[in-house]
């Protein structure tokens, strides 16, 4: 912005004025505002590449015939979740007055504010596009996590269909128990930037759809475990580095101000629990594994960031580097777990999004003075009965009614052929038409 | 001594393999194909027009074996890659004239099997 030179004689009436002290405050406050404003509208396009950074995780980790559809589903999720977060989903997730109890509540369809939802009135650090902007982003996420999980197989019309259901109903309606000043949050349940509201909220339903699916077609044969590797592993490190990027405004945002101290620390406990997380992960594929397996490393640093999102502004920086640290050990032996009893998922996103979500959540009861371990624990069990009841009610009709599941022939020959015609990497055939 | 050259479907590849190794026939070379057979070619989209693609991806074996593994040979790739629809592949034989193991000098049938 230029200065006016119009503006320099008015400055010894300026010095004048200075006298009357409410009319330099109001200018203070305004300045904070905008920078707090401005700082969330930076954490939400964070949050924003957060998605690229999903996709590109999601297609390195399984079999380059299956990337159109890949890429197809995460489009398809990001659009999804602003769209009916803007239509049901913000006012159900922060209904202000709740109508049944402390468990529900709808202010009605579609958004919009008066003036003052664009003053601090509305809030201290943000307006309410702003709050609104910044919380659709986070909604299409958990959506993104179950993605993964289901990867090669669902049908993609069926996985739209969930994602909407999901997206759109499933995640505000849990989401207000404790961000809208539910039940949960009246109980003193505490989650800072949502281990167990998006991470662990995406990862029942995970859950739920991999195993109404089952493991994809040869990858478990005669009860022996048939890897089956991602085509793509700078990809899905690029997938890792985007998602941690992201992390500073997933969590970052979550002070939902600009608050110098508190921002800092917060993004200070991220990078420290994503760094333990990483090296803990590596510690221990070594030992277990025997080789350094660089896809569980990845996986090692978002465990890192899905354990410390609960609790990352009330622990200390060092507290926050073993709760990075127990979630990388956790995420090895989770995905050895699931693989152990057939539950096939390409990406690990159970592992890192639910065990560490859940991880998380309860370790801000062990490493938090101010919060009760068992509180942490009602949250938890509230999360998990709720969601794995929604998302099996769910999936049970979408497989009743339109089939979850490829046939074997569309799952050999590829989803980008079966489902879209087309292919990622058409220059690796001949093409005799050209 | 005989090359059998195997064309088959790429997913059916661990099955032969397996197959393959329970006959005592485990050394073989692999190479990615495209082709057609009875199966044709398939039609692909990109943005709205549709475009032939002639070929399709197939995997080719190159096995070589003395006369007695032949049969053995050619049983274990049918029982891997048969499913009974077209595109299952095909198996050729051919005359194998000479064969040098490099590391060891040896030729002939010793250096095959």
């Amino acid at each position: 912005m230029q200065l006016s030179r119009k503006s320099l004689p008015i400055l010894p009436l300026l010095l004048a004025a200075v006298a009357p002290a409410p009319a330099a405050a109001q200018t203070a406050a305004d300045a904070i505002f905008t920078v707090n404003n401005v700082w969330m509208m930076v954490a939400t396009f964070l949050v924003f590449i957060m998605h690229l950074g999903f996709s590109t995780l999601e297609i390195g980790l399984t079999q380059s015939k299956n990337t159109v559809n890949i890429l197809f589903k995460n489009v398809s999720i990001i659009a999804i979740g602003l769209l009916t977060y803007a239509i049901v989903g913000f006012n159900l997730m922060y209904p202000g007055e709740f109508s049944i109890g402390s468990f529900f509540g709808f202010a009605g369809f579609g958004v919009g504010t008066d003036a003052a939802g664009l003053t601090s009135e509305y809030s201290e650090g943000y307006t309410y596009w702003t709050d609104f902007l910044f919380q659709g982003m986070f909604a299409a996420t958990a959506a993104t996590i179950v993605s993964g999980a289901v990867a090669e197989r669902i049908k993609l019309a069926s996985f739209l269909v969930f994602a909407t259901l999901y997206v759109g109903l499933i995640y505000p309606f849990v989401g207000s128990w404790k961000w809208g000043g539910g039940w949960l949050d009246e109980m003193g349940f505490y989650d800072f930037a949502g281990s167990t509201l998006v991470h662990s909220v995406g990862g029942w339903a995970a859950l739920v759809g991999v195993f109404l699916l089952g493991p994809r077609l040869g990858k478990y044969v005669n009860d022996q475990i048939h890897p089956i590797p991602g085509h793509n592993i700078p990809l899905a490190a690029i997938g890792m580095f985007m998602l941690w990027l992201g992390w500073f405004g997933f969590n970052g945002g979550s002070v939902l101000s600009a608050d110098p101290g508190l921002v800092s620390l917060v993004l200070v406990t991220t990078c420290l629990a994503a760094s333990a997380g990483i090296v803990s992960a590596m510690l221990t594929t070594w030992t277990v594994h025997k080789h350094p397996d660089v896809s569980m490393v990845l996986n090692g640093a978002l465990a890192g960031l899905v354990g410390i999102t609960a609790g990352a502004d009330v622990v200390s920086a060092m507290d926050s580097v073993i709760i990075g640290a127990i979630a990388g050990v956790l995420v090895v032996f989770s995905v050895e777990m699931f693989d152990r009893i057939k539950m096939d998922d390409p990406v690990g996103a159970i592992s890192v999004h639910l065990t560490c979500g859940i991880w998380g959540t309860l370790a801000v009861g062990i490493f938090s003075a101010d919060h009760s371990f068992v509180t942490q624990l009602i949250g938890v069990l509230a999360y998990g009965a709720t969601c794995l009841a929604a998302a099996t009610i769910i999936f049970s009709l979408i497989k009743a009614t339109m089939g979850l599941r490829v046939s074997a022939a569309d799952e050999r020959q590829g989803l980008d052929l079966a489902e879209h015609n087309m292919e990622a990497y058409p220059d690796y055939q001949i093409m005799i038409t050209r | 001594m005989k090359l059998v050259i195997a064309y088959i479907q790429p997913h059916a590849l661990h099955d032969v393999k397996t197959a393959l190794t329970g006959v005592g026939v485990g050394r073989m070379s692999v190479v990615n194909a495209q082709g057609a057979g009875q199966q044709g070619g398939y039609t692909e989209t990109y943005r709205g027009s549709e475009f032939e693609v002639l070929l399709r991806k197939k995997v080719r074996l190159e096995i070589a074996v003395n006369d007695d593994f032949l049969e053995r040979t050619r049983e274990a790739i049918i029982e891997g890659a048969r499913s009974g629809n077209f595109g299952d592949g095909v198996i050729f034989v051919v005359e194998l004239a000479e064969c040098y193991r490099i590391r060891t000098g040896e030729s002939g049938s010793p250096a095959v099997g």
